[in-house]
């Protein structure tokens, strides 16, 4: 972004907190975006002739006598084919060695979807994880976060979920990932050889963190002209959700606003909704779809990032180590797909919902009896059964390494019902049992 | 001439305006940004500046813009052809809005002006009106939408004139009135009404008393709601909130449904758009979308008109009213509407309350229920506007602001339990530690007496001690162990699992189950409650679980059945037998000669 022959220069900045500067300027807009020192930065607060700007790459060595410059537009990303395959940096510019995009300059952070106009999802996306798949069935549309404590792998879970989604584009928007993890999706993804409909957007921790709370709305402008002008299924995977809402509280106290609940600001709730409300089923047929991860602290998710993502996202999945098997598993109990009833056994098969509340109950019965047997009572022997019955379910549907087709985790299931239980035991409607019990 | 104002100060949707004369508190302004006119309000005045809050972004904003004065609040329209239709917050009708996205500055007429309404007469040349009296009526979705004098009209006015029965378009005029002063008004179909200030144009507001029939169990009978009454529903997120406000909106006994989704998911509200105009409304056999309204203001819209969603929603309920007709109005949530207070209030820069909430909050939503109620109107004939809204709390944890500010004023508390959410006891409304302050109301107990039966309260009471006694006994289990209490316990215990099971669980999913009438309502609980006053002998307490169980599969079915059907009176006789099978005989004879 150079500084055009005609523009105004300004030398006097006024007063500089550790991410904001103020100076005195006319003509500016709001929203602006202005170079300052040679970093971008962005109007925030116009009161008469003082104008203050949020410096994204944080103030230090900037001095009073600043060169500062308005580029008369807010945050804009150009759009074209061409983004497909592509690395990024927070401001849109290519961090791969490419050559800069050309296309259309779109601003950021564009305006909703009118809710009359919005599609009710109805369409499965598979991800081979029947953790997610068959328990969590996600749907296009839909808005899902990981809640996940920061030693889980949930990184290797998105990359996974993006490889293996049938999508039209994935869309990665890392929010203060390490230089580690960036090479890591770096890696997966040009060994997957699935470049060309991935496109990234990356902020690591090397970067300042107020240049974050550009990474989801560049991720979501480039989804939307996906979605809406080519029609395409796009799923945008967001991460570290925790660690953006960490830079809004930075920026809202240099702005002297008062803090609410966990000193987040007041407006959490609503800068969160305008991001995840971007996931949408259009009634053209292209879609949004957001996975993101918000990282915990202790587990905790009454703190007010996982509380209000709650509150705005269509369920939330759980990660968890089952020490049984020794591997990563979705919790089938803390986590929910709100949207799943749209689709399961609707597009998927007439049993998915039944096979689905089945083997959650038996492993709920199995969870009992652990707690039975850890303290000290005696089992029975369908206590017995369902251990080993959960055993199974953990390693052969639970467990994120698994990768198969929906029929097939049905069918798996079944064949779990079949090993250790009998008809009756399972409660699920004869009509199905007739049909899908195996015969032996 | 009207007051303008320059541009100077913005800070997200707050802007500071140069006025350069008189301005009013709640004005509303519009200010000339690039091309379009972004609409705002006033929100304080000092001196020359007006703070005013601005409905939309305001990216791109200059300092001098241009600000152009109304003159007026914020109003919305009022007339035949609201009913069904889907409005922003602002009564922007949505459907007429171009393009998938919403546009800045894109402002919608509400109503149909080019649409022709059969009219006829309710009043005649030479009768003396006032505000809110009816002047005639037209058919809108098979409901009689009565055309008034307008609310703003002060005083006692005499019909000159009125059309006779035809077809009129809403801004033709229907009638001419004449003031004290022997001054001609003209009154069309048509009028407009400042959305903050309650419509006041009826007799008395006594207290409410007629049950409103919700077809959830967990409210009919243990703690219902009445026409005209206030609840509200808190509870942490995927607990069933939206769930249970759909099924009250399907089944309630209103003739109006209005649905303010105020900063709540996009997905819910196309939710409703989806299946409120396919699901039948079973009283009328009409499509449930043609005696509803949706406010849709989702969280990604702007924040200030979400704040003006609620009022939209609820001047939109008290123009029904004053038809004499029932509104059942449904804010989802409350939480979203106190937090974008929050939002303003803070780059007001005031001096912040509990949780950084404007110091004030309680007093804005004590005042925002109390336009909710029963009233009298002067016609003799009465309207009700029955009001239930969601909250949010932050973490789960009733003991926020807003939770707090709500219980105060409303009169019926639905708390959702995260515990019962966890086990699917859906509905989660907690059954202890919920209210409806409806079942102290002398008029109520009058009321439900002749509505239901004269011992209807004191069973209602017995099942609540029931469930206490339950909840008591699950406690001393869990630190006991099973073997740890007498067996006694277990059957105490298992008699409220039965209440809980049948009466308070109900499926939202299923066609039966879905909605009770109080007489099913009144049949079951005497049903479940004779099983409760019976004594039965057991040798072990895991009989006890075993036999229950059996009790509850039964009766399960029976829920899922139609009533009094034959699948229903066998699954009726099965109950029977098995209740038979471990029934202390002393108390068959008791039971028999009640």
């Amino acid at each position: 972004m150079e500084t055009k022959a005609f523009q105004k220069i300004y030398t006097k900045v006024t007063q500089i907190t550790k991410a904001t500067c103020s100076l005195n300027a006319q003509g500016v807009g709001y929203d602006e975006l202005a170079m300052i020192h040679g970093k971008l930065a962005q109007v925030v607060k116009i009161i008469g002739d003082i104008v203050t700007l949020q410096v994204f790459g944080g103030t230090e060595g900037i001095p009073t006598n600043a060169e500062v410059t308005f580029l008369g537009k807010a945050p804009s990303l150009k759009v074209s084919d061409d983004l497909a395959g592509r690395f990024f940096n927070a401001y849109g510019d290519p961090i791969d060695g490419g050559p800069a995009i050309e296309g259309e300059e779109i601003e950021i952070g564009g305006p909703s979807v009118n809710p009359v106009r919005r599609k009710q999802p109805s369409e499965l996306i598979a991800t081979g994880i029947a953790g997610i798949d068959l328990n969590n069935t996600l749907v296009s549309g839909q808005k899902i976060p990981f809640f996940a404590d920061p030693d889980q792998p949930y990184n290797q879970v998105m990359a996974m979920v993006a490889l293996r989604a049938k999508t039209d584009k994935i869309i990665l928007g890392g929010m203060g990932l390490t230089n580690d993890d960036y090479l890591f999706y770096k890696n997966v993804f040009d060994n997957a050889g699935a470049l060309d409909r991935i496109i990234s957007f990356v902020n690591t921790t090397e970067n300042p963190p107020v240049e974050r709370l550009l990474v989801p709305d560049m991720a979501l402008t480039a989804a939307e002209y996906f979605a809406v002008k080519k029609n395409q299924t796009v799923l945008v995977l967001l991460t570290d959700m925790t660690l953006y809402a960490d830079a809004l509280s930075i920026v809202s106290n240099r702005m002297d606003q008062i803090p609410s609940k966990d000193s987040m600001p007041g407006s959490l709730y609503s800068d969160l909704a305008k991001i995840y409300e971007k996931a949408v089923q259009f009634p053209a047929g292209g879609s949004i779809t957001i996975i993101a991860v918000t990282t915990l602290s202790g587990g905790d998710i009454t703190h007010a990032i996982p509380d209000n993502t709650g509150y705005i996202t269509e369920g939330q999945l759980f990660l968890r180590k089952d020490t049984d098997i020794g591997k990563v598993i979705v919790d089938p109990f803390r986590s929910l797909s709100r949207l799943k009833q749209l689709v399961i056994g609707k597009k998927t098969r007439e049993d998915h919902p039944q096979v689905m509340n089945s083997s959650i109950r038996l492993f709920a019965d199995a969870a009992n009896a652990k707690t039975k047997l850890e303290n000290g009572f005696d089992l029975t022997d369908y206590d017995e059964r369902s251990l080993k019955f959960a055993k199974d379910y953990s390693a052969k549907l639970l467990a994120i390494d698994v990768n198969v087709e929906i029929d097939e985790m049905l069918n798996t299931g079944w064949e779990l019902f079949n090993k250790h239980f009998k008809p009756e035991e399972v409660g699920i409607k004869q009509e199905l049992v007739d049909k899908f019990w195996p015969k032996n | 001439m009207s007051t303008k104002g320059k541009v100077k100060g913005i800070v997200a949707n707050l802007v500071t305006v140069e006025v350069d004369g008189p301005v009013s508190q709640s004005e509303i302004c519009y200010i000339k940004t690039g091309q379009t006119d972004l609409m705002a309000e006033v929100i304080k005045i000092y001196g020359n500046n007006a703070f005013v809050q601005v409905f939309e972004s305001t990216r791109g904003m200059l300092i001098n813009d241009e600000v152009r004065f109304d003159g007026h609040l914020l109003e919305v329209s009022l007339g035949p052809g609201i009913l069904s239709k889907n409005y922003d917050g602002l009564q922007n009708d949505l459907d007429k809005m171009e393009g998938v996205f919403l546009k800045r500055g894109q402002y919608t007429y509400a109503l149909d002006k080019d649409k022709v309404w059969d009219f006829k007469p309710l009043a005649k040349v030479g009768d003396k009106v006032q505000a809110g009296s009816w002047l005639g009526e037209v058919d809108e979705n098979f409901m009689p939408h009565k055309i008034m004098v307008p609310f703003s009209f002060k005083g006692f006015f005499e019909i000159k004139s009125i059309a006779k029965e035809g077809q009129f378009k809403i801004d033709d005029t229907i009638a001419v009135l004449i003031d004290r002063n022997k001054k001609e008004v003209k009154v069309t179909m048509v009028q407009k009404w400042p959305v903050k200030v309650p419509i006041t144009a009826f007799k008395e507001k006594p207290r409410p008393f007629k049950l409103l029939e919700t077809g959830v169990r967990t409210i009919d009978t243990l703690n219902p709601i009445v026409e005209g009454g206030t609840g509200f529903i808190p509870g942490p997120f995927g607990c069933g909130k939206t769930v249970l406000q759909h099924a009250i909106s399907k089944q309630a006994e209103a003739d109006i449904v209005i649905v303010a989704a105020c900063g709540e998911r996009a997905n819910e509200v196309v939710e409703i758009f989806t299946e409120f105009p396919e699901l039948e409304d079973v009283r009328t056999g009409r499509k449930l979308m043609e005696r509803t309204t949706i406010i849709a203001n989702t969280s990604n819209m702007p924040v200030a008109s979400r704040e003006a969603s609620v009022y939209t929603a609820m001047t939109i309920g008290e123009y029904y009213r004053s038809m004499g007709l029932r509104v059942l109005m449904l804010a989802d949530s409350t939480s979203r509407w106190a937090q974008a207070l929050r939002e303003m209030s803070n780059r007001l820069e005031e001096l912040p309350g509990q949780d950084a909430f404007p110091m004030d909050l309680s007093a804005i939503i004590a005042n925002f229920y109390a336009r909710a109620g029963f009233v009298n109107l002067y016609n003799g004939e009465s309207g009700s506007i029955t009001f239930i809204g969601t909250v949010s709390p932050a973490g789960g944890n009733l003991k926020e602001p807003v939770t707090e500010s709500t219980k105060k004023v409303a009169r019926c508390f639905y708390a959702l339990a995260q515990q019962r959410a966890d086990s699917k006891r859906y509905p989660a409304v907690d059954p202890i530690d919920s209210y409806s302050k409806y079942l102290e109301y002398p008029e109520f107990l009058d009321y439900i007496e002749k509505k239901i039966s004269d011992n209807w309260i004191d069973m209602v009471n017995q099942t609540k001690t029931i469930l206490q006694r339950g909840k008591e006994i699950y406690e001393q289990i869990n630190i006991l162990g099973d073997d740890g209490v007498p067996v006694d316990y277990h059957i105490s215990f298992w008699k409220s699992e039965v209440i809980d099971f049948i009466i308070l669980q109900q499926d939202a999913f299923d066609k039966v189950d879905q909605s009770t009438p109080i007489e099913r309502q009144q049949y079951m609980l005497e049903s479940v409650l004779e099983i409760c006053e019976s004594d039965f002998e057991f040798e072990s307490f895991s009989e006890v679980d075993n036999y229950f169980k059996r009790i509850i599969n039964v009766y399960k079915q029976m829920n899922y059945s139609e009533f009094k059907s034959e699948k229903f009176n066998k699954f009726e006789k099965e109950l029977k037998s098995i209740i038979k099978e471990r029934i202390v005989e002393e108390s068959i004879l008791a039971t028999e000669t009640n």
